[in-house]
C-alpha cells in the first residue's frame, strides 16, 4: 500500500505533525526507530515552555515559540495532560550586566511574548526567596510554564493513533528516493514503505535525511546537555523557572520545578560529533553544579540528585527551524534542526508542517475527528471516596507498585493496554512515572516485569528497559531453570 | 475508623519482633500492615546463612531467622495485612493505608511502631558519569531477582561499593556461574563486615579495590565495560589510573538509606547523620507514642541487634498504651558522638523511664586500631574501654547502668568518643 504521507520520527514534532494530520482524509503512518515514541531529544530536556524572548526576532524559530506557548493551554486540556504556567525569570547577577535584560525584554515584545515585565531586586527576592544574593534585575515572563515532556509526546501520538495514524516501532528508515511516478521510497530495516508525502522529523538525524534528496546541505550538529533531577523534597526551593542571562551557546544552565514536583537543573552545552553519545561525564555533572548555584542558593545539587542524564539537541548550523517543502525533491517537507524551544513550539510545528502537507495533498476533513484523549487516572488527585469507589470497581488501583511515586498497578495497567501502549520498564515509566522516584526502580522493577509478563506474554528474559538489546535479566538461575541451585 | 492500640508500619524482621513483644508485654490489638505479598521483609531474599548467630546461638538462612518470628505472630495471631501500602501517617497517629480489598482506609492507633527498612542508594544518587543502560542494578534489586525470581541479571559482573548485600551478591553471582571481576570501594576501608570479605571475596580470588570509584559506564543499551579509578583523599578520580573491565552488569552496594518519608509527613524529628527519627531511651520519636526500630532507625548489620531494638520499641509501645504520655518535667539527658564516633542511638535518655541497662549503638567514622571507647558523664570519664579495631561497617556499642547514672542527679550529657589512649 501507498501511504499519504509518511512521518520518519516519533518524537514530539513527528507526534505533534501525525495528530494535525488526523484530522484529515489520509492515510498516514509513522516511522520510529525506538521501540516507543519519545526514545530521542524528545524525552531529554529542560521539560519547560518557553515564554518566547529568546529567539530572533522575525526568525520561524520566534514564531512558532510564541504560537506553541498559545496553543499549549488548550493541548493539555484535550490531552489531558499537567501543565502549569509557573512563570520563568531570567535573573541577573551582575549590576553591569541589567541591560541585557531590557534586550531581552524587547525582543520578547517585538516576538509577540505577552505580559513581560522587568523586576527590580527587591520585588525579585520576594518573588524568590531562595535566588542569590546578587541576583540585582530579572525579566519576568508569566506565560512561561513547565510540562512532562514524556506525556505531551505520548499524547499527541496516542492521539494520532487513535484517528488512525499507523506508528511503527523499532523500523528506522534507511534510505529514500523518489520514483518517475513521484512515489517516495522509504527502505527500513522493516521492509520497503511507500508514500507520496515525506515528513522528515527525525531529530539529531534530520541532516542526514534532507542531505539524501536536498542540494542546499545542513549539517545538524548535535549538542549534548547534561542535567540532574534533584528529590521532591527540594522541589519547592524555586517558583519559577530560574534562567541565567543568555549566552552565544544558549540559555544557559537553568534551575526550575518539574510539573511533578522535583528541582531540574541543566542543561550544559557540549557539541559533540556522535549523534548517539548521551553519555553524561564528570566534567558537565560538575559544570552544572558549579553554574547553578551562581542564581539560586542552599542549592543541594549533590546531596539530592536522584538522578542524572544528557539528551542531544539537533542543533543546525544557523540556529533556526528548517521546515518547508525541499523544492527539488517535491513531497519531501523538512522538519528539522528543531532544538529549544521545540518541545514548546511542537503544536505550532506540527500545524504548519501539517499545513503544508495539506496544502499539496488537499485533503477533505474527516467528520469524526476526536482530539480529545484521556490521560491515565491519577488517583493521588482524587478524594479518599473516588479512589475507594475505583479500587472497589478495579482492585489494581488499590495496589501500590511504585512506591517513591505511588503509583499503583491499576495505572500500570492502563499504561500497558491503550493505544501505542508501554512495553517495557522505560514505557511503563514515562507513561505512569513508576520507577521515577528516589529509589530509581530498585524496588519495583521486578514487580514492573512480572506485569508486563503477565499482560503481555514477554518472557521475563526478553523484557528491556527501553527496547533492543536492553535486556534486564537475560537468563534463569540454576535453580530458575529447574536445576541444581 | 478502625482503632487498634499498636499499629506497625512494616512486616519485616523489625515489625515481627516488635509486634511479638508488644504481645508480650500485654497488648492485645496490634496490627501490622506489610506492603510486600508476605511477612519477613528483606530477609526472604537473603537465603545466605549467618543469620541469627547472637539470638539463637545457631546459624539460619534469612528466610528461617524470618520464621522464627513469623510463627510467633501466626501463633499468638497477631493480625497483619500484606500487600497493604501506609500512604500517611498524622502527628495524633491516624494511619492511612490502602489495599485491593479494604480500599484506603484509617486506622485511630494508640501507639505507632515504625519499621519501614531502608532503601538503596541509587547510581543516580552517586554522580556516577556515563550511559544509562540496562544492567546497572542495585545489589538488593539483583538479590531479589536471583534469589526470589530466579532470573540472573548478567554474567560478567563490576561492583562498586563494599557494603554487606554487594559482597553477598558477589558470592552469589559466582556461585551462579557468573565471573565477578572486581568490587570497588570508594573510600579507604569497606563498608561491609569482615567476615562477609573473607567468605563472600578472598575465598573466591574476587579482587576488592580500595579507594576505587567508577568513572565510566559504556554501552547504550545493555552495559558493555565499566571504567574503574582510584581516588585521592580528597575523593577525586587520579586521571591515569583508570582501568576498564568489559562486562555487562555493574551492581551498586553502596549505602542504605532509612525510609523515612511516612516519618517525615508524619513531622518526626530525623537525625541527618543516621537519616532516621532521633528517639529517645524509649526508641519514642519525638511525637509521643511514635516509635522507631530497625533499619528505619538507623542501619544495621546485624539482624540479630535488629530484633533486640526492636523488642524494646514493642515493650515500650505496650507500656505507652498502658500508661499514656508520661511528662517529665526534668530535662533528658544529651548523649553525644563526637571524636571518631560519627552517632548515638538514642539521642536522649530519662534515668526514670530507662531500665535498668540501656544499650547504646554508634559506629565510628573511620577505622581504628588499638584504640578505646570513652563514655564521659559532662567532664568525667566513667568508661574507657580498649578495642582491638573499630571500622564504620560494624556496628559498636556501650551498656549504660542504671544505678550508675543514680550516681549523677544533675548529669547533663554523656559524651561518646574515641580515645588513642
Amino acid at each position: 500500500m501507498t501511504y499519504d504521507c509518511i512521518i520518519i520520527g516519533a518524537g514530539v514534532s513527528g507526534s505533534a505533525t501525525a495528530r494535525e494530520l488526523s484530522k484529515y482524509d489520509l492515510n498516514v503512518c509513522v516511522l520510529e526507530k525506538g521501540e516507543d515514541v519519545c526514545s530521542g531529544t524528545s524525552k531529554a530536556n529542560s521539560a519547560i515552555v518557553h515564554a518566547g524572548f529568546d529567539a530572533a526576532e522575525g526568525s520561524l524559530m520566534a514564531k512558532l515559540n510564541v504560537e506553541g506557548n498559545e496553543m499549549m493551554g488548550q493541548l493539555a486540556e484535550d490531552l489531558d495532560i499537567p501543565f502549569e504556567r509557573n512563570g520563568s525569570l531570567v535573573v541577573c547577577i551582575h549590576e553591569e550586566e541589567k541591560g541585557g535584560l531590557q534586550e531581552l525584554y524587547d525582543r520578547g515584545i517585538a516576538n509577540g511574548v505577552k505580559e513581560l515585565r522587568l523586576l527590580d531586586k527587591e520585588e525579585l527576592h520576594k518573588m524568590e526567596p531562595n535566588l542569590a544574593d546578587e541576583a540585582c534585575a530579572a525579566l519576568y515572563a508569566p506565560t512561561g510554564g513547565i510540562i512532562c515532556p514524556f506525556m505531551l509526546n505520548i499524547a499527541m501520538a496516542e492521539n494520532a493513533a487513535m484517528n488512525g495514524v499507523d506508528f511503527f516501532f523499532n523500523t528506522e528508515a534507511e534510505t529514500l528516493k523518489r520514483d518517475e511516478d513521484g512515489i517516495w521510497h522509504i527502505r527500513t530495516n522493516n521492509g520497503e514503505y511507500k508514500t507520496k508525502y515525506v515528513v522528515n522529523a527525525a531529530g539529531i538525524y534530520s541532516d542526514v535525511f534532507h542531505n539524501m534528496v536536498a542540494d542546499k546541505k545542513i549539517h545538524i550538529t548535535p549538542r549534548r546537555g547534561d542535567y540532574c533531577l534533584l528529590d521532591k523534597e527540594v522541589g519547592n526551593l524555586v517558583s519559577k523557572t530560574i534562567f541565567p542571562q543568555p549566552t552565544k551557546l544558549g540559555k544557559g544552565v537553568l534551575v526550575s520545578p518539574t510539573i511533578h514536583g522535583n528541582l531540574i537543573v541543566g542543561p550544559t552545552a557540549i557539541d559533540i560529533e556522535d549523534k548517539e553519545a548521551t553519555a553524561t561525564t564528570a566534567a558537565g555533572i560538575n559544570d552544572l553544579i558549579e553554574k547553578a548555584g551562581m542564581h539560586v542558593k542552599n542549592l543541594p545539587v549533590a546531596r539530592k540528585v536522584i538522578t542524572s542524564f544528557a539528551g542531544l539537541r539537533a542543533h543546525e548550523d544557523n540556529h533556526e527551524f528548517v521546515i518547508g517543502e525541499v523544492k527539488e525533491a517535491p513531497g519531501f517537507i523538512d522538519c528539522a534542526g528543531i532544538e529549544s524551544p521545540g518541545l514548546t513550539s511542537s503544536p505550532a510545528i506540527g500545524r504548519m508542517v501539517a499545513g503544508i502537507v495539506c496544502d499539496l495533498a488537499k485533503p477533505a476533513k474527516k467528520a469524526n475527528w476526536n482530539g480529545k484523549r484521556k490521560g491515565i487516572l491519577n488517583p493521588s488527585n482524587m478524594s479518599v471516596e473516588e479512589r475507594n469507589e475505583l479500587i472497589k470497581k478495579e482492585p489494581a488501583y488499590g495496589q501500590i507498585i511504585c512506591r517513591c511515586e505511588s503509583i499503583s498497578e491499576g495505572e500500570i495497567l492502563d499504561a500497558i493496554r491503550r493505544p501505542l501502549g508501554a512495553r517495557s520498564l522505560d514505557g511503563v515509566k514515562r507513561r505512569t512515572r513508576a520507577g521515577m522516584g528516589r529509589c530509581q526502580a530498585g524496588f519495583c522493577s521486578p514487580r514492573v516485569m512480572e506485569i508486563i509478563n503477565r499482560e503481555l506474554g514477554i518472557p521475563i528474559e526478553k523484557i528491556t528497559k527501553s527496547g533492543g538489546k536492553s535486556v534486564i535479566a537475560p537468563e534463569r538461575t540454576k535453580a530458575g531453570k529447574g536445576g541444581e541451585a | 475508623m478502625m482503632t487498634y492500640d499498636i499499629v506497625i508500619v512494616g512486616g519485616g524482621p523489625a515489625g515481627l519482633a516488635a509486634a511479638v513483644a508488644a504481645r508480650e508485654a500485654g497488648t492485645q490489638s496490634i496490627l501490622i500492615l506489610e506492603r510486600d505479598h508476605e511477612l519477613g521483609g528483606i530477609l526472604n531474599q537473603c537465603i545466605h546463612n549467618g543469620f541469627g548467630l547472637h539470638t539463637f546461638k545457631e546459624e539460619l538462612t534469612g528466610p528461617e531467622y524470618a520464621y522464627r518470628f513469623m510463627k510467633q505472630v501466626f501463633d499468638e495471631k497477631i493480625e497483619y495485612k500484606l500487600n497493604t501500602m501506609v500512604m500517611d501517617i498524622s502527628p495524633d497517629r491516624v494511619v492511612t493505608a490502602m489495599n485491593k480489598t479494604d480500599g484506603m482506609f484509617e486506622i485511630k492507633a494508640g501507639a505507632v511502631i515504625l519499621a519501614m527498612g531502608c532503601r538503596e542508594r541509587p547510581r543516580g544518587a552517586l554522580n556516577i558519569p556515563g550511559y544509562r543502560p540496562a544492567g546497572i542494578f542495585s545489589a538488593g534489586t539483583a538479590q531479589r531477582l536471583v534469589n526470589i525470581e530466579g532470573y540472573m541479571p548478567g554474567r560478567e559482573v563490576v561492583i562498586l561499593g563494599s557494603g554487606d548485600i554487594g559482597l553477598i551478591m558477589a558470592r552469589r553471582m559466582t556461585l551462579e556461574g557468573a565471573k565477578v571481576k572486581v568490587v570497588a570501594e570508594l573510600l579507604p576501608f569497606s563498608g561491609g563486615l569482615k567476615r562477609n570479605i573473607v567468605q563472600c571475596l578472598d575465598d573466591f580470588g574476587i579482587p576488592l579495590k580500595l579507594s576505587h570509584t567508577v568513572v565510566d559506564i559504556e554501552g547504550k543499551e545493555r552495559v558493555s565495560a565499566v571504567t574503574i579509578a582510584k581516588v585521592g583523599p580528597d575523593m577525586k578520580p587520579i586521571p591515569g589510573t583508570e582501568e576498564r573491565y568489559t562486562c555487562d552488569t555493574l551492581l551498586l552496594s553502596c549505602g542504605l538509606i532509612p525510609e523515612n518519608e511516612l516519618s517525615k509527613s508524619a513531622g518526626v524529628e530525623l537525625n541527618p547523620v543516621t537519616s532516621g527519627p532521633v528517639v529517645n531511651e524509649s526508641l519514642e520519636t519525638s511525637i509521643p507514642g511514635v516509635f522507631a526500630c530497625g533499619n528505619v532507625l538507623h542501619v544495621h548489620d546485624l539482624v540479630d541487634f535488629v530484633s533486640e531494638e526492636a523488642k524494646k520499641a514493642g515493650e515500650n509501645a505496650s507500656k505507652f498504651v498502658k500508661e499514656g504520655e508520661k511528662k517529665s518535667d526534668k530535662e533528658p539527658i544529651k548523649l553525644v558522638a563526637t571524636e571518631g564516633a560519627r552517632y548515638t542511638v538514642p539521642c536522649t535518655l530519662d534515668t526514670d523511664r530507662m531500665d535498668d541497662l540501656l544499650t547504646v549503638r554508634f559506629r565510628v567514622g573511620a577505622v581504628f586500631q588499638d584504640s578505646y571507647v570513652s563514655v564521659y558523664f559532662d567532664d568525667e570519664r566513667v568508661m574507657h574501654n580498649q578495642k582491638r579495631i573499630m571500622a564504620p561497617g560494624e556496628m559498636e556499642q556501650v551498656i549504660l547502668q542504671k544505678k550508675k547514672l543514680s550516681e549523677y542527679p544533675d548529669l547533663k550529657t554523656i559524651t561518646i568518643k574515641i580515645e588513642k589512649e
